[in-house]
């Protein structure tokens, strides 16, 4: 963590003009909270719920990066499979909370597999730009075929009765809710979980071998196709996760569900700096706080105009965001 | 599939144009255009607005008809389009030589038949165009030949706000609204004008755009204001998510809402204690509404909406006025139009100035998982 600190501290020594909007927008902050501190609390609340949520995403987003350097367009349409598996079998089927959890995390995991052996192995060694249009050409393709009337309908569905019931409470004017405790919860297990695989098994070790170097992993012994095809599936039991919390905190499903969320995430994943795990959560965090505070205090109107200007000026002014210049572990 | 369809409703297209070629035996029966969108997008709407119409012309026709003739309504497809509604409007005025049309549903469609109908002096009354542009043109001037049997947006964006002044006793509201729809827009600002105008106050003013899922923000901030009344005049399916976002975050001030909401996927836990208005109430114990439900729902097996209940009352005011003037000439019928009160499903009817009809909207209360008839709302 001190490393990624210290990189921080020298690259906002090297970008001096970032220092004084920082404290810009620190006061205005600041004096908006002294305004009226429940309310802005209640943002902050609102923000890192919806952060937890957008990190799972963006994990997804920068695991795939960080080890076939594509950008995964689909992975915001996997998100809604996701979230309809979920739905399914807690409504249709009456499964459990965690049985309906796991369920879509295998489902969508089998469904990124396929998604990755059909369209993306077959152009590993075409030029990048290609891959990238047939992530965005399969995105498309899931989100329009799911719309079918006989697979999951264009229609919106009200996802009722939730598999949790709300149960809200006050502190000091705060609402939280159990929700909130949960999403916070899972998140945080899904992130241990997914940071012993990377950093304490074999697997996590060849993950990390093949996004420093993939031929010479390949000479080492790595099978590097099943380690590409294991990542693409742990991200995908990520978003799965992630789509069930989103549709039982936005308690309405529909195909294109996925498309927002996932860019949002995206976003959080290039803002933190795109292929680096810890990169991923924090900035899914401020990208879910930026949502709420610009929501809140700015407009409603303004809020996605707002959050995709930092995309473009994360990309203007420091490409590698947040952590990627400070991690060569790219996994 | 498809193709048979098309070709199918192709047929029949052209069995109602032959048939229309036929000498029209004039003078045994009264003609009637009933015009609306029988396919397309929303050819449910048409099917409600056709059925609606043909009750009233059924119940008419069993009374004896209208003026001694029995009545025969002729059917012209205007799938909510200006195009098809300007030829479906021409072909019934034209060929069928009818001088009475009820129809269409859509604004869209309704105008240009209008603009034909008031040419050929046809007098044409609407069940559900709800546009202003409806009755009156874009000069500012009424058009003799054209009513409508619905209120417009105006009227039920001060319905709404009637609910808060008079039911609810508000004096402060929070208002959301998805700033890139009319009909929404329209009704948030005519229930902000018609509420600041009595005294009460606006304390969040918020809008939304139809992609957006996540009204964490907008909602922490109605909590915070604490308003009296929550004005959500959106359609049924942002009600669900705002109504069950609020309710996760504590807001007990009552959700209004306009017609929009009037649907069978309207969630009704995440509506719970809230009022909406609505053209009727189909439990409004007022016989001639019980009556209309019950043969309606004979006939179709549903309960009729508020599509079908605006099309019988422009079918039974235009047959009242009719039966009134005595005599089939438009010219002196659209005059008693204007003058009439009748009492139909959706109320007693009377026509303003702009022959908008001057009615109460239906105020619907949304409790323990069931939509009732709460009270009338009179702005």
């Amino acid at each position: 963590m001190r490393r990624y600190l210290n990189q921080l501290v020298s690259s906002a020594r090297r970008q001096w003009y970032l220092i004084p909007i920082a404290l810009f927008l620190f006061v205005w902050l600041a004096t908006r909270m002294r305004a009226n501190p429940v309310l802005f609390f209640q943002f902050l609340v609102d923000g890192i719920r919806l952060g937890f949520v957008y990190a799972l995403i963006a994990l997804g987003y920068t695991m795939v990066y960080g080890i076939v350097r594509l950008i995964n367009f689909a992975h915001g349409d996997v998100f809604m499979v996701g979230a309809f598996t979920a739905y399914y079998a807690t409504t249709r089927y009456h499964w459990g909370f965690l049985p309906a959890m796991l369920l879509a995390m295998v489902v969508c995991a089998f469904l990124a597999v396929i998604i990755e052996r059909v369209a993306y192995k077959p152009l590993r060694d075409a030029p990048r730009i290609a891959a990238l249009i047939t992530a965005i050409g399969m995105s498309f393709f899931l989100e329009y075929f799911t719309a079918l009337d006989f697979v999951f309908t264009p229609n919106f569905i009200s996802y009722v009765p939730l598999p949790i019931i709300f149960q809200p409470w006050e502190i000091g004017g705060v609402t939280f809710s159990n929700v909130m405790l949960i999403v916070m919860a899972i998140t945080t297990a899904l992130m241990l979980l997914l940071w012993f695989i990377v950093y304490r098994t074999k697997m996590g070790k060849a993950m990390r071998a093949v996004a420093w170097d993939k031929p010479t992993a390949r000479l080492m012994g790595i099978d590097v196709d099943m380690v590409i095809t294991f990542t693409f599936a742990l991200g995908a039991a990520l978003a799965a996760v992630g789509g069930m919390l989103y549709v039982i905190v936005y308690p309405q499903i529909r195909t294109f569900l996925g498309a927002m969320p996932g860019l949002k995430a995206f976003i959080a994943a290039v803002f933190g700096g795109i292929g680096s795990i810890p990169g991923a959560f924090i900035g899914s965090l401020i990208i879910g706080m930026v949502e709420t505070l610009s929501q809140g205090y700015i407009s409603s109107l303004m809020r996605d105009a707002i959050v995709f200007s930092i995309l473009i000026l994360v990309l203007l002014f420091k490409p590698t965001g947040l952590f990627g210049e400070a991690s060569k572990e790219k996994a | 599939m498809k193709r048979i369809y098309a070709l199918l409703s192709l047929m029949l297209v052209a069995s109602v144009l032959l048939s229309g070629c036929q000498p029209a035996q004039q003078s045994t029966t009264f003609k009637i255009g009933l015009l609306g969108p029988l396919t397309g997008d929303v050819a449910t709407f048409g099917a409600s607005n056709r059925d609606g119409a043909i009750l009233a012309f059924e119940e008419w026709n069993a009374k004896g008809g209208v003026l001694g003739k029995k009545i025969e309504w002729i059917l012209g497809d205007t799938q909510c389009d200006p195009k098809a509604a300007a030829d479906a409007g021409k072909k019934v005025i034209d060929e069928d030589k009818v001088k009475f049309i009820v129809g269409a549903v859509c604004s869209s469609a309704s105008i240009p038949i209008a603009q034909y109908a008031n040419e050929k002096k046809v007098l044409q009354i609407s069940g559900t165009s709800t546009n202003p542009l409806v009755t009156v043109g874009e000069d500012g001037k009424v058009k003799p030949y054209t009513f409508r049997a619905c209120f417009d947006d105006p009227f039920q964006g001060s319905a709404i706000a009637a609910i808060a002044l008079n039911q609810l006793q508000a004096k402060t509201a929070a208002v959301v609204y998805d700033s890139g729809n009319d009909y929404i827009k329209g009704l948030a600002e005519y229930f902000k004008a018609a509420f600041e105008a009595k005294g009460g106050k606006i304390l969040v003013w918020e809008a939304f755009v139809k992609e957006d899922t996540d009204f964490s923000a907008i909602l922490s901030k109605v909590k915070d204001a604490n308003p009296d009344v929550f004005v959500v005049p959106t359609y049924y399916d942002k009600m669900n998510l705002i109504g069950a976002q609020a309710k996760q975050k504590g807001i007990t001030a009552p959700m209004i809402g306009g017609d929009g909401w009037d649907s069978a996927d309207l969630d009704t836990a995440a509506a719970d204690g809230g009022y909406f208005t609505n053209h009727y109430a189909p439990s409004d114990p007022r016989p001639i509404v019980q009556n209309f439900v019950k043969s309606y729902q004979a006939k179709h097996n549903v309960v009729p909406d508020a599509l079908a209940a605006l099309a019988y009352d422009a079918s039974i005011i235009l047959l009242e006025s009719i039966k009134k003037a005595g005599t089939d000439d438009p010219v002196k019928v659209k005059d008693v139009m204007a003058t009439i009160s009748v009492e139909g499903v959706s109320g007693m009817i009377s026509f303003d100035a702009n022959h908008n009809p001057v009615k109460k909207a239906a105020i619907l209360h949304v409790t323990n998982g069931k939509v009732e008839f709460f009270d009338w709302a009179t702005p």
